[in-house]
């Protein structure tokens, strides 16, 4: 099982429902998110190109975050989710520092919090919140083990761009293009 | 819009995110000691309710936790508005319940030591103070002197209690400053208006044409959902539009028009259509009436003719035209909603309803379709009495083509007048913040100050409530039952919305503050029922269902009485225009006195140093309804002045660096806001979103936050057709240092 997440930027229109589904959800305080939305634009008037991304953890497949955790806080859960587990979390930042994606954050609390792929809906057999609420249904979730899954036709079937791969860390979200 | 997590943080170092909407508040019952960020609570509730965080009112769940509280709201799934999927206002309406800046209590202005407060009161004070005002002004005046301005929910009942006293001035901005054009323009087309939701059949259309209207930024839920399900689908999108918006973003072509020039495009477009032939001659001449003035009426509007004006290439106008002609009858040329621009708007949609009717998508399948609606009956109540005066005897004629009563009037009617015998002298003001609201606020303020009654009703201190004599707290849409929604659709549906939690603080759903003001006005004859639910229940019987069932599902589909979605292949069509056809030629314009086909007219440009003011909406706002809302401050706390980077380099601004603006008027912004430099934006315009720049401060996270468009837009181009209030006429110059008169309330 392998989960990965496939966002359809010819679809977003970067409206940021799914950072506060996420955010509601999750019970993420306010002035926090773990998905997060990226506008770039590229030309000079009239000739552009505007891109929305709706981001978060990449789940990666060689997750930097896990091998730098001093604690064992970060790990990996089944389908390769990336999670931390607050109370062996000592808040020291070394996970932060090394994701290239800037997808975790400090919570109050004092622990690192970041995207759990909504591992306690998906468990249940539901999709995550951000999937479930977004309203130009861009975001497709599912296992890449099973052609299937949305998010496995979706990479079959469309170009997509992974975000830094350069990083080695092998990311499991898919921006289709 | 941008959202990046760096601003996040950055925005809670600073202290905004005050609502503690943190784990402090919520507990993780059982929850996996090793996985405590993973939410498990442990006992849920659901009820129904519909979203009043716009007009689109989107029916969903509403999700409790184990302790009771609020915790999340979710599209339902059967709802054709929503299909189980709010959007970002809609997710976080929770955050409206839960503002700490709501109104707590009714208010009274009373006088103390010379000075003008709010005093504290009891629901049975403020009522006795309003009741003995409107008997007075009902005495002096006749009640048609008192108008009520609404928008949302709460008009139902509030409009039930004006017209018991005796007043049909009962009015909504999203008339007049809003969508009213393009009914008006559409009735006399096709005999009928566009309604809310829209009766565009996106999902299966195969091109779509935006016309300065901004799907996506506006977050018209079903709607931004049909046109994503659209590229999905490969349809073609073209957009007109002078900003690089979020729609032209995902469009095929993309016109960068010269702002006020449309209705040149326009025409251009009906004269290459018609002169083609590429029209859809079979459905033109069955249905339509005035093809052959039409087509003389275009001749000179060339593409070539139009490229002068509007800035578009002649080949492009073809090209556009001829992908409109091939997708024919599954196109749509939308109407927009928010279409008061110039003041010829009516003109300008009636060519949008022309192009419509040419290409043949009325009443076809990926074009417009028909729709259907439940009729809920009113609960018996004896016949209104007959108002004397309407807004129409303050509009001198003018406006004779308005399908609904024009907001702006009834301001004009209640500024005092010596060559009338009528006034307007109260006026109840329900959930729209008119400061905001209505251009031209000093003809507001002047209106405001002639009133001997101002009741303000809202769940929020908006700038309004800073005008009233008293002020009502309403509760928000998460604590009370509102009237079915029975709103049009391609199959009729019903939703109920009811209280997942008991009102906060002494705050009072709005049929129960009707009703009660209805008592102290000895209207009891009207109020035959004990509460909403009697009502609702009686109501839901005549149609089929009962209150129990409704409590259970939330949202009920019924069955269409006729086949009749889209036009029927042989049918005869009958249209509610003079003509019985569609007319080509409006003769109702004509009879009015106004140009039966659209005509171009040339709007005032900006003078050197000077950008035309426009503004729109953005996807985690409606106005004023959710500045203040925690959770989409969070997201979007301020709007920003979008700017050509040509224009930065010659003011020499900053991306992110706060400016003040000044109009043609002199009119100075209370408020800088920041600077967004973006190739997005022509160089003879900037953008703003609308709904900031509050001047309130009892609105703790709005209050200073960005700047108000309505202050600059002085210069108001009335429609004469319809009494709309064309607000694109204003220019702004860019202050970068701080004004001297600037001084915020």
């Amino acid at each position: 099982m392998r989960y990965a997440m496939a966002i359809d930027t010819k679809k977003c229109v970067g409206c940021s429902d799914c950072v506060v589904a996420c955010q509601i959800e999750n019970k993420v305080p306010v002035g926090f998110c773990r998905d997060w939305i990226v506008e770039t634009t590229t030309g000079t008037y009239p000739n552009l190109e505007t891109e929305y991304r709706s981001e978060r953890c990449h789940h990666c497949a060689n997750a930097p975050c896990v091998r730098c955790c001093p604690t064992g806080a970060s790990h990996i859960e089944e389908g390769g989710v990336v999670l931390v587990t607050p109370d062996l979390c000592i808040g020291c930042g070394a996970c932060i520092a090394s994701c290239p994606y800037d997808a975790r954050y400090p919570h109050p609390d004092g622990y690192v919090d970041k995207c759990t792929f909504c591992i306690h809906k998906v468990r249940k057999g539901e999709q995550p919140a951000c999937v479930e609420v977004c309203p130009t249904n861009c975001l497709y979730f599912g296992d890449l083990d099973d052609p299937n899954s949305d998010v496995s036709k979706k990479i079959k079937e469309r170009k997509y761009k992974r975000l830094k791969t350069e990083a080695g860390t092998d990311p499991q979200l898919y921006f289709l293009i | 819009m941008k959202t990046n997590r760096r601003n996040f943080i950055k925005i809670s170092g600073a202290g905004i995110g005050t609502a503690a909407i943190g784990s402090s508040v919520f507990s993780w019952a059982n929850g996996d000691l090793l996985n405590s960020a993973i939410p498990t609570p442990t006992f849920t509730s659901k009820t129904p309710t519909y979203c009043e965080v716009c007009f689109w009112k989107c029916a969903g769940w509403v999700t409790k936790d184990e302790n009771g509280e609020i915790w999340k709201l979710e599209g339902h799934k059967d709802d054709p508005h929503c299909n189980g999927r709010l959007c970002p206002r809609g997710t976080a309406g929770v955050g409206m319940y839960h503002d700490e800046d709501r109104l707590k209590t009714p208010l009274i202005r009373v006088e103390q030591n010379g000075k003008q407060v709010f005093k504290k009161a009891s629901w049975s004070e403020a009522f006795k103070v309003i009741g003995d005002k409107m008997k007075t002004i009902a005495k002096e005046y006749g009640p048609d002197s008192m108008a009520l301005f609404t928008h949302g929910s709460g008009g139902k009942f509030l409009g039930h209690t004006l017209k018991a006293y005796g007043s049909y001035n009962i009015t909504a901005p999203s008339f007049a400053q809003c969508r009213g054009p393009r009914e008006v323009a559409f009735i006399s087309t096709f005999g009928e208006g566009v309604y809310s939701p829209e009766r565009t059949d996106i999902r299966d259309t195969r091109c779509l044409v935006l016309i300065g209207s901004h799907i996506g930024e506006n977050m018209h839920n079903g709607q931004v959902q049909e046109m994503s399900e659209a590229i999905d689908k490969g349809a073609t999108i073209i957009t007109v539009d002078p900003r690089f918006s979020t729609a032209a973003s995902k469009s095929k072509f993309w016109l960068p028009i010269k702002p006020s020039t449309d209705i040149a495009l326009l025409l251009a477009w009906i004269h290459v259509i018609i002169n083609e032939e590429w029209y859809d001659k079979e459905y033109v001449e069955k249905n339509t009436f005035g093809f052959d003035q039409l087509k003389d009426h275009v001749q000179t509007f060339t593409p070539e003719w139009a490229y002068g004006i509007t800035t578009i290439e002649p080949k492009v106008i073809r090209e556009t035209a001829k992908e409109m002609a091939n997708a024919s009858p599954a196109v749509i040329v939308h109407p927009g909603r928010h279409v008061t621009w110039y003041g010829d708007d009516t003109q300008r949609l009636r060519a949008v309803a022309i192009l419509n009717a040419l290409l043949g998508s009325w009443g076809r399948r990926g074009g417009f379709y028909n729709p259907d609606k439940v009729s809920i009956p009113d609960f018996p109540h004896p016949p209104y009495p007959n108002p004397k005066h309407t807004w129409k005897d303050a509009a001198d004629g003018k406006f004779d083509l308005a399908t609904e009563v024009v907001s702006n009037a009834l301001v004009d009617a209640t500024i005092p007048n010596e060559n009338r015998d009528w006034n307007i002298k109260g006026w109840i003001v329900n959930g729209t913040n008119l400061i905001h609201t209505l251009p031209d606020q000093e003809r507001t303020f002047k209106a405001i100050e002639a009133l001997d009654l101002l009741v303000v009703i809202d769940t929020m201190p908006m700038e309004i409530t800073g005008y009233a004599d008293v002020v009502l707290p309403e509760c928000t849409y998460l604590e009370r039952y509102d009237s079915i929604r029975n709103s049009p659709h391609r199959e009729p549906v019903i939703s109920l919305r009811m209280p997942a939690v008991k009102p906060k603080y002494d705050s009072k759903p709005d049929w129960w503050i009707a009703q009660q003001l209805g008592f102290e006005l000895g209207l009891d004859e009207y109020f035959q029922y004990k509460d909403i639910e009697e009502v609702l229940d009686w109501q839901l019987k005549k149609v089929g269902s009962s209150l129990a069932e409704m409590q259970k599902i939330g949202v009920k589909k019924l069955k269409r009485e006729y086949d009749d979605l889209y036009f029927l292949e042989g049918q005869e069509n009958l249209f509610n225009t003079n003509t019985g056809k569609i007319e080509l030629y409006a003769t109702d314009l004509a009879n009015a006195g106004f140009p039966p086909m659209p005509v171009y007219t040339e709007h005032a440009q900006p003078q050197p140093g000077f950008y035309r003011l426009n503004y729109g909406r953005a996807p985690a706002h409606t106005f004023s309804r959710t500045s203040n809302n925690p959770n989409l401050v969070d997201i979007m706390p301020e709007n920003e002045l979008w700017v050509n980077p040509k224009v930065a380099k010659q003011w020499a601004l900053k991306n992110g660096q706060y400016v003040w603006l000044k109009n043609q008027d002199e009119k100075v912004s209370t408020f800088s806001i920041k600077v967004r430099i973006t190739e997005r934006i022509r160089w003879d315009s900037v953008y703003m979103a609308h709904g900031f720049g509050h001047t309130q401060k009892k609105l703790s996270r709005a209050f200073g936050k960005g700047a108000s468009d309505t202050e600059l837009i002085s210069n108001v181009m009335y429609d004469p057709a319809m009494g709309g209030t064309g607000m694109r006429g204003n220019f702004v110059t860019i202050l970068t240092e701080k004004p001297e008169t600037v001084e915020a309330s």
